[in-house]
């Protein structure tokens, strides 16, 4: 079914070190979302200098449902191609059975320094299958010149994001800039669609799909009116295309200087700042609005780095790890990439603050971000996700109201947590 | 997950006549001619065969991806069961039948404007005019490019931001704002046709063209001597000539049209709107890990393109036999 050999053929793609006469001794795979695989390359170019290994890095699919397939794929072919993952905060629980526990290898003190929680998230039965790299948060992106010349204060709740969206980008339209949008985000039929609509969901007050007993809470009157909200923004405010967009087409838009806000993780802030972006030094990040009841959510994500069980050079490949996840790599990127470190002192360091002001300022946000519910649904994750961004998606259509849709999921939720968790 | 297609000619039974009865050379030469088979046939039973049986035997199992080994046989279960009171399994979940819909929907229409289309530009390629074998190379390139990079290509053609498509329908004033071509559930669809339409078009045409070639010359030019109408012509000679070269067409067509993947999962927001057999199958056994019911999903499938081909043979066989009437 899924041929060993095609596998290196599907990813040499983005290989470096192309050509090389001898194979290499790791292959470590990095995410390609923005400056991502540019500042894995870096790290692990560093490393390489350092101990005279050779490794080859490859890239992924920007899509994490995507990149899921593929290591899925990979892994339940026990296939050694791959040595070193980047994997989501959600995924340990599904690939325990495959990784490696790097306490073994790199001793019990390892994962010291780096947020309990993140370790906790990442330790399965015991295990510390994965190393934390950088966390995410979702965070609201505004253009500061656009809000200071219309003369608004960043938006503390939905309803002000609205207005204000809707007021300048229709000004901005009669000003001659008919690309104009005034909010863009992930609406996409895919993980990242999950991670916006429980901020939405949340920050409304109607609680996070299932809570930490494991019990469905989608269906009230606070989730559907989140849901009902977004939709109404879709044509309005955002453009329609936002139903196909994942982190990379929005930021597309907003660093184009056609979106008045954006809701990203933290790397588009580096990206936004750079040379050749249209807005740079026209951005501020703000934590995320919520409902008049509710308090502002951010969904956790973030990414670590897990080895592979079938690695031929899984000591080799755990050092690199630790490399990699070490303070020196983490502060690098912080201030090159605006990748969250996952080590609680980098949060104080001077360097770190200056290049990306706001992980000081959204500290809170970043520490009391929302998880979505992989660890009380285990297994079944994938399908849970799966049916809260396809009922959203529809919502976002206009196939179906909010109220059906919570209340769809519910009976779908219910279906799933009978037979799977 | 493919699923293989074995083309046999439909046969007329027919007595055999005396010199094809049984005799020493006859028999040696039906021996050489397995032996000469013998190597596709192995081949094809290990890369077809193999995992079209396996598949059959994961749809029976609770099989999961993480852990292949540890499989239980649970019959039916993945294809429909009675628990508590409500209906489980592929056939009782309404997005399997959204997908069946969707891939029937895709595959008729498509099929359809390609087979008109072919036709047209077949006819085209095949009047005499100055740089023909260049339109013809031209023609082609569509059907060369991979689907996946042409699906892409098309993707960011039809992107609603800086789309080249919404920019030339904007300038003509077509329409006043850009449209979401690949997000927007209305129009979705229809892009993943048209972008289909525009790639297997040269198939028809050529395999068409290729009839076309072979007509005889002496019925048009008694239909030119007696002055008939070249549409009348075209329906009354041409067509009827062409139309077993136009069902093989036909046939590949809709059978690659009802696997279909790729242009749909690269072009489209992966919403329940535009999906198809394929990917449903897909999702469940690669993003949900559960083999035994992306098996069952997968098998379905299978059941579905062999009905469709043993639908052509009948026909086929129909045909061959109001034809020899």
């Amino acid at each position: 079914m899924f041929k060993k050999s095609l596998i290196p053929s599907l990813l040499v793609v983005g290989a470096a070190g192309l050509g090389q006469a001898q194979a290499a001794d790791l292959t470590i795979s990095c995410g390609a979302v923005g400056a991502e695989l540019q500042l894995c390359q870096q790290g692990v170019r560093a490393w390489e200098e350092k101990t005279g290994h050779s490794v080859d890095v490859v890239s992924t699919p920007n899509s994490s449902t995507e990149r899921l397939s593929l290591y899925q794929q990979i892994l339940s072919a026990n296939s050694t191609d791959i040595d070193i993952m980047q994997i989501d905060v959600v995924w340990p629980g599904l690939l325990a059975n495959h990784l490696l526990d790097l306490r073994e290898v790199l001793g019990d003190d390892a994962g010291e320094g780096h947020f309990a929680a993140i370790i906790e998230n990442n330790t399965i039965d015991g295990r510390l299958v994965a190393m934390p790299w950088f966390t995410d948060a979702g965070v609201l992106y505004y253009r500061a010149d656009l809000l200071e010349q219309y003369g608004h204060e960043p938006p503390q709740t939905w309803e002000e994001l609205t207005e204000i969206a809707r007021e300048i980008q229709n000004a901005e339209r009669e000003a001659g800039n008919d690309r104009m949008h005034g909010f863009v985000f992930q609406g996409r039929a895919y993980e990242g669609l999950t991670c916006n609509a429980l901020e939405w969901v949340a920050s409304h007050g109607g609680g996070t799909l299932v809570d930490a007993d494991g019990e469905v809470t989608i269906d009230n009157p606070q989730a559907a009116a989140a849901l009902d909200l977004a939709a109404s923004w879709i044509g309005e405010i955002a453009p329609e295309g936002v139903l196909n967009y994942t982190e990379e087409e929005a930021r597309g838009v907003f660093q184009g200087g056609n979106a008045v806000f954006m809701r990203n993780w933290p790397y588009a802030w580096a990206l936004a700042q750079s040379e050749d972006s249209e807005v740079r030094g026209k951005v501020g990040v703000t934590q995320l609005p919520h409902a008049g009841e509710g308090s502002s959510a951010a969904t956790l994500g973030g990414w670590n780095l897990a080895v592979s069980r079938y690695s031929e050079n899984a000591e080799l490949a755990a050092e690199l790890v630790a490399f990699l996840a070490g303070e020196e790599e983490q502060k690098r990127r912080a201030i090159e990439g605006a990748y969250n470190p996952t080590l609680e002192t980098l949060y104080q360091d001077d360097e770190v603050l200056e290049a990306v002001p706001f992980f000081g300022d959204l500290y809170e946000t970043f520490v009391n971000a929302v998880a979505r519910p992989s660890a009380p649904t285990g297994d079944a994750y994938g399908r849970v996700s799966n049916a809260f961004f396809s009922a959203t998606h529809d919502v976002l259509s206009g196939n179906r109201s909010g109220e059906q849709a919570v209340s769809d999921l519910d009976r779908e939720l219910a279906r799933l947590k009978r037979r799977n968790w | 997950m493919s699923t293989p297609v074995t083309e046999s000619a439909p046969i007329p039974a027919r007595p055999l006549p005396a010199s094809y009865r049984s005799t020493k050379v006859r028999r040696q030469r039906v021996r050489a001619a397995w032996y000469f088979l013998a190597p596709m046939l192995v081949t094809l039973a290990m890369v077809a065969g193999w995992p079209l049986l396996r598949t059959f035997y994961f749809s029976f199992t609770d099989a999961s991806l993480s852990d292949l080994g540890d499989t239980l046989f649970i019959g039916l279960e993945n294809y429909l069961v009675y628990d508590d009171g409500r209906w489980f399994g592929v056939l009782a979940d309404p997005v399997w039948w959204r997908a069946v819909w969707n891939t029937v929907y895709f595959s008729v229409v498509s099929v359809s404007l390609e087979v008109v289309f072919g036709v047209i530009v077949a006819l085209i390629l095949n009047a005499e005019f100055k740089g023909r074998t260049l339109v013809r190379a031209a023609v082609l390139i569509p059907w060369a490019i991979p689907t996946i990079v042409s699906a892409q290509m098309w993707a960011w053609m039809l992107n609603d931001q800086f789309g080249i498509i919404n920019h030339l329908l904007m300038g003509v004033g077509l329409i006043d704002s850009p449209i979401a071509w690949t997000a927007d559930a209305a129009y979705s669809m229809w892009a993943v046709i048209m972008v289909d339409v525009w790639k297997t078009t040269p198939f028809v045409a050529l395999l068409v063209l290729a009839a076309l070639q072979m007509l005889p010359k002496d019925c048009y030019e008694a239909a030119e001597v007696d002055g008939i109408h070249p549409l009348k012509v075209f329906f009354r000679v041409t067509l009827p000539l062409i139309t077993p070269a136009l069902m093989v067409a036909v046939i590949f067509r809709l059978l690659d049209a009802l696997r279909v993947f790729d242009v749909i999962y690269v072009l489209t927001s992966n919403s329940t709107s535009t999906m198809s057999m394929s990917i449903y199958a897909r999702q469940q056994l690669v993003e949900f890990q559960d083999v035994g019911y992306g098996s069952a999903a997968s098998t379905l499938l299978f059941l579905v393109i062999a009905l469709a081909t043993i639908a052509y043979l009948y026909l086929g066989r129909k045909q061959l036999q109001l034809g020899g009437e």
